[in-house]
């Protein structure tokens, strides 16, 4: 057993794979960070004249997510890409855990690395279960304790194993970025490389893949290099955030809640975009804010009313929340139509963030936000002032910690 | 002595008759100089012929395939082979070289490298970038990324091309009964010589049916060894063409 899992974990220990300790090891997030990737003054010229990337310096730390953000054409990808020698850079060094990624043979390297490309790339003559255990393979993996990993893996990123058979042809775009995932994780590499892997899927999708990845970094704790011109997305995965400028300069590189909160300059202010002070609220938890009471009314509570209709509402705001049995939420019953029934606003899950608390306040037909718990059924409510009160207080906090 | 008789007797001048009636005597169906042993030396021939073309295609073709290399040189040199008459070249061959199996089938050679060429080039080629930079990028080597993913993806179009040059080489190879070999040429040109044209006419069609049966088989193994993958309709950018039209490109320009 140990030594069937140190096969699929260290296939190539007898070449100079730079292998590390992350998987194993296992850090803590964000405590004890220490370098996993340098860049030391790197420079790339596509073209003589102008730079894709300039003498760029930057420290990726270990078992942490680092976004490289910016707008189109800024070198990201280019940066991205010479961390795995698929660019070469034109002068400077990168190190991937102390070593100088170009003393390593280049193959090596890259099967040290999963690499997951915008377009999933994947090869459209292997099925699914082939197209994941490709790296496996090229690291002599025997192929049924391959294909056996590859299959877990597509249930680690939410595929059934139905579709390991199918060819890449056969799936939708965001079914295929999820196999590009499974891909790059199947050799369980300590370092992810990330270009913008969720772009061709719609903002649902999207935002469940991201929680998806934040769920397995949870677990993995890998190095991971995400590459994204979303800034939305940088702040909801990233530990860190770097901010790329045009001519691959780096504009600023700190923690997400920072980049919203004190862009250096107006370039960055300008790329966060207008609404960095509400995506700001993503970083405090909202536990000050109190949850009141509600009305509620399931189904068959909500006949009675209708049959007595003539009595007037007995709470000031009037507002019922119908539910189901299970006390999950279904919508509004407002006081000047009792019957109809007003689909609800967003939810606002115990322990989520200001961000969420307001959002679920400002889409209520209510004005109320709707709190539940990890169950999905109804505790109560929030209220407008006492959110926006506590965001006051959260801004106050900050700067009496500055 | 069983060589049939000099001049046939055939019950009508319409060569299309003498054709059918040459072909439905069994007494042609036999012995050393019968259509099975004929046919069997023609398969020959075009063996030996493709063999020695793919030995010498292939590797081109996968080399500047996958580099781009010289491929400017390839193609003008794969126009140029497809503008030389075979026959021609036959006779230049045996001139230089004399009588034998061999001056022949170089000539047949010259015939059956472009199709084979182009195609080997052209599938390779054809394979999309995002796929071989998904490839290098997993960590395959160079020969893993030619032999593991640009061969598989390229094969519809290879195997096109190894097709065309199939087809023309069996419809060739029968030239060589010009300098006293065997094959189903024999019965085009003896029969020429002595005007049987029953006996033209029937050669002819077991040629065309020979290469016609070859072509069926070749489909078959084609559609064995494409990967389903490349067989369901694809539509994403940056698509290679498909198989056929660059047989089309490779069979044209065919001669003799
Ligand atoms: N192979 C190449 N040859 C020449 N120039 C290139 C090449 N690849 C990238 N460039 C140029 O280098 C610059 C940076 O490109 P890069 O792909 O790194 O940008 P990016 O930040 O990833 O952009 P996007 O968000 O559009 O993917 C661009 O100006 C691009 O035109
Ligand atoms: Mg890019």
């Amino acid at each position: 057993m140990a030594v069937s899992d140190a096969r699929i974990s260290l296939p190539d220990s007898g070449t100079s794979t730079p292998q590390v300790d992350a998987a194993s090891a296992a850090p803590a997030a964000g405590s004890g960070t220490r370098p996993m990737i340098e860049f030391n003054s790197i420079t790339k010229r596509y073209l003589e004249n102008q730079p894709a990337v300039e003498n760029l310096s930057m420290t990726i730390d270990k078992g942490a997510i680092t976004v490289f953000v910016g707008p189109s054409g800024c070198g990201k990808t280019t940066s991205l890409r010479m961390i795995n020698r698929m660019v070469e850079p034109t002068s400077g060094t990168i190190t991937v855990d102390g070593k100088d990624v170009s003393t390593i043979p280049a193959a090596s390297l890259r099967r040290s690395m999963g690499y997951v490309m915008q377009s999933a790339g994947l090869l459209p003559h292997r099925t699914v279960t082939d197209n994941v255990a490709t790296v496996l393979r090229l690291n002599k993996v025997p192929r049924a304790q391959a294909r056996h990993r590859a299959e877990e893996l597509l249930d680690v990123v939410g595929l059934s194993a139905r579709m390991g058979k199918r060819y890449p042809s056969q799936l939708s775009g965001g079914q295929q970025q999820r196999v590009g995932v499974a891909r790059a994780l199947a050799a369980d590499p300590p370092v992810l490389l990330m270009d913008e892997p969720f772009s061709a899927v719609d903002p649902v999708v999207r935002a469940e893949l991201q929680q998806e990845l934040l769920r397995l970094q949870r677990d993995l704790a890998k190095t991971i290099v995400f590459v994204t011109h979303d800034i939305d997305e940088a702040t909801v995965l990233g530990d860190k955030v770097a901010v790329f400028a045009t001519g691959g300069r780096l504009a600023q590189y700190a923690a997400a809640e920072e980049i919203l909160r004190a862009p250096v300059d107006d370039f960055v202010a300008n790329f966060v975009g207008r609404d960095r002070g509400f995506r700001h609220l993503a970083f405090s938890t909202a536990d000050s804010v109190p949850i009141h009471p509600v009305r509620t009314a399931t189904e068959s509570e909500r006949g009675q009313r209708s049959a007595q209709q003539s009595r007037p509402p007995s709470d000031a705001a009037g507002w019922v929340l119908a539910v189901d049995d299970a006390h999950r939420p279904l919508g509004w019953i407002s006081p000047a139509d009792g019957s109809a029934l007003l689909p609800g606003g967003s939810l606002f899950h115990e322990g989520q963030t200001l961000r969420r608390a307001l959002d679920a306040v400002l889409s209520s037909p209510a004005g109320l936000g709707v709190a539940v718990d990890d169950a999905g059924s109804v505790t109560g409510v929030v209220k407008a002032p006492e959110v926006l009160a506590a965001i006051e207080n959260a801004r106050r906090q900050r700067e009496g910690g500055l | 002595m069983s060589v049939p008789a000099l001049v046939e007797e055939y019950s009508s001048d319409n060569p299309l008759v003498q054709g059918y009636e040459w072909l439905m005597n069994p007494m042609h169906w036999q012995g050393p100089e019968g259509i099975p042993l004929r046919a069997l030396e023609h398969l020959g021939y075009t063996a030996l012929t493709l063999s020695i073309a793919v030995a010498i295609a292939v590797p081109i073709g996968l080399y500047v395939g996958h580099t781009g290399r010289g491929r400017v040189v390839v193609i003008s040199l794969a126009g140029v082979l497809r503008a030389l008459p075979t026959l021609g070249m036959l006779t230049l061959f045996v001139l230089l070289a004399g009588l034998g199996l061999m001056p022949p089938i170089w000539a047949l050679v010259l015939l059956a490298v472009p199709p084979i060429l182009a195609g080997t080039y052209a599938g390779i080629s054809a394979v999309s970038k995002d796929t071989v930079d998904a490839a290098r990028s997993m960590g395959m080597t160079e020969p893993q990324i030619l032999f593991r993913v640009e061969v598989p993806n390229g094969l519809p179009v290879i195997l096109g091309g190894f097709r065309a040059g199939v087809l023309q080489v069996v419809a060739t190879v029968a030239v060589v009964a010009y300098i006293n070999l065997g094959g189903l040429g024999r019965f085009l040109i003896d029969g020429l010589s002595v005007s049987d044209y029953g006996r033209v006419l029937g050669g002819a069609v077991v040629i065309a049916a020979l290469a016609i049966c070859l072509d069926i088989v070749l489909a078959g193994i084609q559609r064995l060894a494409v990967s389903p993958g490349l067989k369901a309709p694809r539509r994403q950018r940056g698509d290679s063409p498909t198989g056929r039209e660059t047989i089309t490109a490779g069979v044209q320009g065919g001669n003799s």
